[in-house]
């Protein structure tokens, strides 16, 4: 790594803060059925009016990052603007016995496997070009995982801002509090995407964030 | 002596490749079924890149993806960030198919090695 280049990220959270761009480019990241489109179709509706893509119980739906541009979101006077990246899951294996455990015949399991490992790439491509993170988490699972601990390594050492969402709290087993105590220097907010809860306080935090 | 090898690589030897070489490495001795422990680890980056180059080694049959075993980054702070490095803590990386995460912390990793495939 030449030395402009080591000098550039070391100090791009200082030149970030200086010059804040008026539009930002958000990626939604996360494992596979942490419910990355039914954030991002949440987002959409409630400020486009519109949808990201299908959601499925099936992991590795999402198996091509989508772009949509130009989401205004306004809060207690405060508005952003944002180009949203709904980004395939991330995962460091991919099985397709695990698709035909759905009911998915062989040939299709393997096209959906092959598909999927392509999505991964595409995912972390996608971090060198974003502005900010939603790293979104399934509350009910444990967040000790690795494609968690990677991914928030990533961002750190990028210095881009992220907002964790702790997704699925509509769920009787979900636990915001273990997502909080593992990932501690950085702010989670508690959502049901599913089903609308606390979605207010994630607007007034990514308008905080990303504003 | 039927059983999983393991292959453990000190920091000095870490320190001395580049990340590239490392993570090929890495790769190539999974791939053999292989368990290796590095002892310092490697960068987000580093382990970024890794997955992408563990998704293009995906074959569906022989070689479904890695299980990695790490801990997450110490936080730095301002000072850290300008002049610390950002180097990884003690990982363990596996095939899939014989390194299960049974339960993992800040500070524990519990890890199943199993003898066959699945």
């Amino acid at each position: 790594m030449s030395v402009i280049v080591k000098i550039k990220k070391k100090f791009s959270f200082l030149f970030k803060w200086f010059l804040k761009k008026d539009r930002m480019k958000i990626g939604i990241y996360g494992p596979p059925n942490a419910g990355k489109t039914t954030l991002a179709n949440r987002i959409l509706r409630d400020w486009t009016g519109d949808v990201m893509g299908s959601v499925s119980e099936v992991p590795h739906e999402t198996r091509r990052a989508r772009l949509r541009e130009g989401v205004k979101i306004e809060v207690n006077g405060k508005s952003v603007m944002l180009d949203i990246v709904d980004t395939p899951g991330l995962a460091t294996k991919i099985d397709f016995h695990e698709f035909m455990k759905f009911g998915l015949s062989e040939e299709e399991a393997k096209k959906r496997a092959k598909e999927a490992t392509e999505g991964v790439i595409e995912a972390i491509k996608w971090l060198d070009d974003l502005d900010g993170v939603l790293m979104v988490m399934d509350a009910t699972e444990d967040p000790y995982t690795q494609v968690n601990v990677t991914i928030v390594g990533n961002i750190e050492a990028r210095n881009i801002p992220l907002l964790i969402v702790a997704n699925k709290i509509d769920l009787p087993n979900a636990s915001p509090a273990r997502i909080k105590a593992a990932f501690p220097q950085h702010p989670v907010v508690p959502v049901s995407a599913l089903k609308g809860m606390n979605i207010d306080t994630l607007y007034r935090e990514i308008a905080e964030k990303f504003g | 002596m039927e059983g999983v090898q393991l292959n453990l690589i000190s920091k000095d030897r870490l320190d001395k490749m580049a990340s590239m070489e490392k993570i090929r490495m890495i790769l190539e001795e999974v791939k053999r079924g292989k368990i290796v422990v590095l002892e310092s680890g490697l960068t987000p980056e580093e382990e970024a890149k890794l997955i992408e180059l563990t998704m293009l080694e995906i074959d569906h049959d022989k070689f479904v993806g890695i299980e990695v075993e790490s801990y997450p980054q110490k936080s730095r702070g301002f000072l850290g960030k300008i002049f610390g490095s950002s180097g990884g803590r003690l990982t363990v990386i596996g095939p899939a198919n014989r390194l299960k995460t049974l339960q993992k912390s800040d500070e524990f990793i519990e890890a199943l090695v199993s003898l066959g495939d699945r």
